[in-house]
Formats: structure tokens, sequence, C-alpha cells
């Protein structure tokens, strides 16, 4: 499974996954929206965060420019700037005091080191020891499970995930889970269509961990080797909701012993420190193994991945960056860090 | 997760002793902690800035108030100057003028615009108009099928948008279809677009221009960060929006969103979403969106609140009976009562100084469905049932159940639940300082 275990094969070379461009041979089909083919992935983090990198770095550098020594008003204007991008209170008081700390000691005497110093203590930050997550069992498929409050992406995310491993060539199965929001099922049902991946649905309105222990059984006895299962959006204080999806993942496990063995939540970078509440909580509740963080392409600093990761512990694994079914890519803390300072 | 602002702004006035006067010294550590909370509310950069800044031109010489600290002052203080921001309660639609008019719902992608249109035409029905719904998101899979459904649902005309139109097609035939189908207002769903795409913010404004929509509404979602300023400051100088709604507003966002779009745009905030349902959409609060922002731990915003709602002698007895361990399911269901007037359930606890960490406790707060299902159940009771809970045996609860259409397993999580309540109101009222007419006024 190139796509989820991508993380820990990174250092294989040529290791076919979601991070390899070279996976899936021919281009992936597009849709309307088109308009910046070509850039790579660095051209397109990039452009996506090009809005953030104007904000943060051009205030960085109007900060730092002509000023070589480090002033406390220098390091309240850094704080402003890490303020505006989202990244929280707490971590933002951490970050300046850990450069402070560096500041009195007289290592950082100039704006340069404490740049530098400032995007090291970040990736830190967005460092996460990697956990093994169960495997499937040999002949089984892998399944994942994607879970969010409302609107951030979830359903458009399975369809970008499917393409990536249809276009490794695996057989992709959905499970139209969210039975509660009109026409959910019929946008998964597309998504299928477009990514040539097989839609288990029952009727709006069904049980969803009926669906879902029909979508295992489908998914078995057709031996594909993904299941992608499309959950209802809730907000994370809904108590009932919580424990309906906890149910759904109970439901899955009893279907096919260890899994889901992955529990996407899909955060939207649009969100402010809220996102650290959902995070915690639909942790709490599932075990979540990977963060999507969608809707990079707008303006959105998407800095609160900085203190969730910390916060949390939890990798922040794909983003999305576009409707477009291609989408969806790796994160790359160092990239991200990167297209923030440069 | 967060201590409210009361809390940390007593602990900052703890080493202040005596009362008397604001000053700039004393003021000045309160205000970064308000500062501090405000940023955790997500309220954009720039609108906390100034807003600092007017409640220290505000607060520094004035005197204390007899019966506040001067941290509950200081809370006053912001509180006011965020209601102010916030602006007029009640804003409505102003539909005036010929018809039928249009009714535009703007915003990104995900911010709740289908959803809400649907909401928006339920609500217009109620008030004797003739709603018809328009989906123009040719873009998002299934978006018109999903309004479609909405429409059946709650039972208004929906434009049959088919494969293959433009957007401004579809608004144009659904205009002049309107008569045909006796509308008198027409629901635009556009499709979520980003505010820095040229192309699609361009066909909005073209829409808008062969249209003229009475409203044009930027529907943004309650859990925005610091972006909501750049989103709602581009949407309103492209399309000159008339209003805001607010959607997902249930949770546990603290809204500073709403300050900050209010503030860059100057346009009131019409309705807020608070639930899935068609029937979630409820009319903007400026306090309590103020008190939300704050941390909801602003006793000052509750004693206001309770000022008007509550009936004053009635809460002197709860008091009274609390402090007697008197306290019984008739009074638990007036309170409840009260809670459904008030807010959330949570909303209050929240406002008790010291009862913040209560909230965390989940089986002290049932969701609103909880509270309807709780207070038929307490109905289908007799009045002595209600004076003494525990006569309840398994054939009353029985019976109670079944008047009440529930569950007996209902019953008894009710009954758990009203225990609990009872002990916990009991404990807090003993103590000292947490008096409970600081709660019921
Ligand atoms: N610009 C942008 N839009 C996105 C991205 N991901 C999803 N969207 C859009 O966001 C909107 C909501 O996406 P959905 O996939 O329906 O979200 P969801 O979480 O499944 O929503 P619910 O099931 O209603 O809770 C759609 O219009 C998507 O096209 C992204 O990375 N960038
Ligand atoms: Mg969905």
């Amino acid at each position: 499974m190139a796509f989820f275990k991508w993380k820990r094969d990174s250092k294989t070379e040529g290791a076919p996954g979601v991070g390899s461009p070279a996976a899936g041979g021919a281009p992936p089909p597009r849709d309307s929206r088109d308009g910046d083919q070509g850039l790579g992935f660095f051209g397109r983090l990039r452009q996506g965060l090009s809005k953030t990198r104007d904000s943060f770095t051009g205030k960085l550098d109007l900060l730092f420019l002509g000023k070589k020594e480090i002033t406390e008003d220098l390091l309240d204007d850094l704080e402003e700037i890490l303020f505006t991008s989202d990244i929280g209170v707490a971590t933002t008081q951490e970050l300046i005091a850990s450069v402070q700390e560096k500041v009195a000691r007289k290592e950082l005497r100039d704006t340069d080191k404490l740049k530098a110093a400032l995007r090291d203590q970040m990736l830190a930050f967005l460092k996460v020891d990697e956990v093994g997550h169960p495997l499937p069992h040999p002949g089984e498929p892998l399944v994942i499970m994607v879970v969010g409050v409302n609107g951030v992406g979830k359903t458009t995310t399975i369809g970008k995930a499917a393409h990536r491993f249809r276009s490794e060539g695996r057989e992709v199965l959905l499970v139209a889970g969210d039975t509660f929001r009109a026409a959910a099922v019929e946008q998964l049902t597309i998504w299928g269509e477009r990514v040539g991946a097989t839609v288990i649905k029952q009727g709006s309105g069904a049980d969803p961990s009926a669906v879902a222990f029909d979508g295992l059984a489908a998914a078995v006895a057709r031996k594909v080797d993904v299941v992608l299962v499309d959950t209802a959006g809730r907000l994370h204080t809904k108590i009932n909701l919580m424990e309906e999806l906890q149910k759904i993942h109970r439901v899955i496990g009893r279907k096919l012993p260890g899994a889901p063995h992955e529990v996407w939540l899909v955060l939207d970078a649009t969100t402010g420190q809220n996102a650290i509440s959902q995070a915690q909580i639909f942790n709490q509740a599932l075990g979540v193994t990977s963060i999507v963080l969608t809707k990079l392409d707008g303006t959105a600093k998407g800095g609160i991945v900085v203190g969730i990761s910390r916060e949390l512990g939890i990798p922040i694994r794909l983003i999305g960056i576009g409707e477009k079914i291609d989408d969806l890519r790796e994160f790359n803390a160092a990239d991200f860090v990167k297209a923030i300072f440069d | 997760m967060f201590d409210s602002l009361s809390e940390k702004l007593n602990r900052t006035f703890k080493k202040l002793t005596g009362r008397g006067r604001l000053t700039e010294a004393n003021v000045q550590d309160a205000l970064k902690e308000v500062r501090l909370a405000l940023l955790e509310a997500d309220v954009n950069y720039k609108v906390v800035k100034k807003l600092v800044s007017d409640i220290r031109d505000r607060a520094v010489g004035q005197d204390v108030l007899e019966s506040l600290t001067p941290g509950q002052q200081i809370v006053k203080i912001v509180n006011e100057e965020l209601t102010r921001l916030m602006g007029e309660a009640r804003m409505g639609l102003e539909l005036v003028g010929r018809t039928p008019h249009v009714l535009m719902l703007v915003g990104l992608q995900g911010s709740g615009k289908t959803t809400t249109a649907a909401k928006l035409a339920r609500h217009l029905r109620k008030q004797g108009r003739h709603p018809y719904l328009v989906p123009a998101d040719i873009y998002r899979p299934a978006a018109v099928d999903q309004l479609k459904k909405l429409g059946l649902e709650i039972d208004v005309p929906v434009y049959p948008t088919e494969p293959g139109q433009r957007p401004e097609n579809i608004c144009l035939n659904a205009l002049a279809g309107a008569g045909r189908e006796g509308a008198d207002v027409l629901i635009i769903d556009t499709a979520g677009r980003l505010h820095i795409d040229e192309t699609l913010m361009a066909e909005l404004e073209t829409i808008k221009e062969r249209l003229h929509p009475t409203e044009i509404l930027l529907v943004a979602d309650a859990m925005t960060g610091q972006d909501a300023v750049t989103v709602a400051k581009d949407f309103n100088d492209r399309l000159d929006i008339s209003g805001v709604i607010l959607s997902k507003m249930e949770g546990d966002a603290r809204g500073g969103a709403a300050l900050s779009i209010r503030a860059i745009t100057g346009k009131p905030i019409k309705f807020v979403g608070v639930g899935e349902k068609v029937s979630a959409l409820e009319p903007f609060h400026p306090d309590r969106m103020a008190s939300q922002i704050l941390g909801m731990g602003d006793i000052l915003s509750l004693i206001e609140k309770v000022q008007d709602e509550f009936d004053e002698k009635e809460a002197k007895e709860l008091e009274r009976k609390l402090k007697r361990s008197e306290f019984n399911l008739e009074d638990f269901r007036s309170q409840l009562r009260q809670v459904k007037k008030l807010g959330s359930l949570e909303e209050i606890l929240g406002m008790i100084p010291g009862l913040g960490k209560l909230k965390k406790l989940g089986n002290l707060k049932p969701d609103e469905k909880e509270l309807v299902k709780v207070e038929a159940i307490i109905n289908s009771m007799t009045a002595e049932e209600r004076r003494r809970h525990k006569i309840i045996n398994g054939s009353r609860r029985r019976r109670i159940a079944r008047g009440s259409g529930t569950t007996v397993q209902d019953v008894n999580r009710l009954l758990k639940n009203f225990v609990q309540t009872k002990k916990m109101m009991e404990r807090f009222t003993k103590k000292g300082g947490l008096e409970i007419p600081s709660f019921f006024g």
C-alpha cells in the first residue's frame, strides 16, 4: 500500500505513492477549473501559499530590513506576524520564548539567525514521531475512515485519494457512510464514477454502520485493495454523533479485525483555533492516525497545523490545494515551512 | 481548554487589594489578558489592536462599581465594547420594493450556503412569502441535487437546473419563471469559491449586474480564523454585500470571526446557523456573541440576561430550595425552560464563575433535542412524582415512558441526570464563594 505507507517508505527511492509524481503513469484527468498545470508540487504548493508568503515573509523581511540588532520591539512585531498566521496564542508564545532565550544567550545576534531559529523551531513542532499503525493482513483491504466537521472537504478528499490509489493500479471501494446530508450519496457516487471505484450505498437516512458493514463485506468479497469510508460531517461537540462514529469504527473492526487501519481527520485551513478542539475530540473518540489539511489554495495561513502537531502529536499527512481530482499532495513539513519563510 | 477571561482577569486582579479607581498601570495587565483572549477567540489581529486601545481609553480613570471587582469591571467594559462593535440586534432581511426579490448567497467552499438557502426559504415561507430556490452551483458534484432534495423536504419549489447550464442563465431563467411558480423571493445558491478566484468572482459580479439582488449575503463559517477579514473584505469589495450569515454556531468555536467580519465590512450579521436541520436558523444576538467570544465565563452578561429573563421571586425560591436540598423535578423543569429561553445549558454553566470546569462533564449538557425529550418526560409525570422523584418505581417509569413517547431507558437516564444535577448544585450552593444568587440574580 504505497499510498498510506508512503511516509514510512519515504527513504526508499522510487516507492510509488502520493508523494511521487511518477505514480500512475498517465497524467490524471482534469476538470473544468484548470489553468495552472505543469508547475509541479513545489510550484503548486508555493503558489497556494504565495499569499501566505507575501504577507508573512513580506512582513518578516520588512521587519528585518536594516535591523541587525534584535530588540524587544522586533520580537513583539514577530509575535504579531505569527498570530496573523493562525498559529495561536500558546504556540506563538512558545515559539517566541524559544528564540528569546537564544537571543538572551547571544546565540542569535542577527536577524538571519533569528529567522532560521524560528524556522527550526516550527519544524520541531511539526515533527511527529512515527508510530507503527496496524497493517492490513495479506489479502485484506486497507480500510480508511474519513472524518471531520461539516464542509471541510471529506468527500472531495476521498475522491482525490481514490484517484491516487487508482493511478497506482489499486482496486478501490468507496463507502457512502454519509446517509444524513442531502445528496451526499450522489456526490460520492459521482466521484466513484470519475475515478473508477465501486460505491457501496444505501438510501439516505440508512444506518451508517449498516452501510459500513455492507461496504466491508463487499470489499472482502471483491478482494479490493483499498476501502475509503465517507462519513457525515459533524461538529465534534455533538456527543451522540461522535458515538455514532465510534459505532461505525467498531462495526468495521468486527467485520475485519484490525480495520479501520487509518482514521483521517480532515481539517480546513481556513479554520482558526477551533481546529485544535476538533483534533482533540475526534482523536479522543477514534484515534486519528493522520490529518488532511484542505483548502490551502486560499489565503488562509494554515498555521494552526503547527499547534495541532505540537499539542497532539498527530502527523499532518496530506494537503488539499484545490477542487480538482489531483489537488491532493503529501504534507512535507520542510516544504511547508520553507514555502512560508522563503 | 481555555480558562474563561473572567477567571484570568480575577487572577490578574488578585494582586490588587482594595477597589477604587482603574489606573493605566493596573489596567495594563488586564488588557494583556483581554488581548490574548480575543486572539484565542480568532478575532483578527488588527481588530484586536484597535479594540484593546478603545477599551484602554474607556477603562482608565473609571471608578470601580461598588458591587464589582476590578476584574469584573474590566469584563463589563470589554463586553459592552464588543457588543457595541457587533452592531444592532435583529437586522432582518430587507425585502422592500418590487417583487420578485432576489436574495443571493455567496461564500467560500463548505461554508454552508446550500443548507442556509433552505433554512432561509423555510424562514421566509413562515413569514408568508413565497420563496423559490435556485441552484446555481454547477461545479460541486451533486450540489444541485442537494438543493432539490432540501426543497422537496420543506416543500418549496426549486428551479430545475440542468447539467450544462451556465450560472448566469440559470438565474435569469429562474427569474423569468418566478411568476409562473407564484414566487416572490428568489434564493440563489451559488457555488463556493475562493475570494481570489478571479473567474469565479467575476461570475458573481455578472449575476449581480443582471439580477440586481435585494440582498447579497455572505455565508461564513463561525470557526474561521484570521483569514476571515481577507475573505469578507474581498467579497464585500467585489459585491457590496448587504449582510452576513454565520454558520455552524452551535459548536464550541468562540466565533471571533463574527467580530472581524463585522469590523472589516461594517455589514450587519443577520442570522446565525445553529445546526444541520432546516429549522436551525436564528436571529443574531450581538450580546450573546460578545459573551461567547469572551469565553462565556462572563458573569456580567449573565446578570444582564437574567435581569430581563428571570423571574426574580422564582429565582430566590430556587435558591432557597437548593440550600435546603428541596430541589425537585418540578424545579428542574422550570429551570430547563429558563435554559431554553436563555440559550444552552452549557452556556449557562459556562457563565457561572468557577463552574466553567463543569462544562467538561459531558453528561450534564444534553443537546437541544435532548431538552425537548426531557421536558416531555417530566410533563408525563404526576405532580407528586415531580415533587418526590424517589417514588418513581418501575411501573411508574414504564407509564411515564409511554406517556412521553420515550423509552424506560430515557426515563432512567433523566432521573440519573436529575439526581446528579441536584447533587452538584447543592454542593456548589453550600460552598462559599459559589453562591447561587450570582446565578439566578
Ligand atoms: N479550494 C478548495 N476547495 C476544496 C478543497 N477541498 C474541498 N473543497 C471544496 O469544499 C467544499 C466542501 O467539500 P466536501 O468534500 O463536500 O466537504 P465534506 O467535508 O464532505 O462536507 P460534508 O459532507 O457536507 O460535511 C466543496 O465545494 C469542495 O469542492 C481544497 O483543497 N481547496
Ligand atoms: Mg461529504
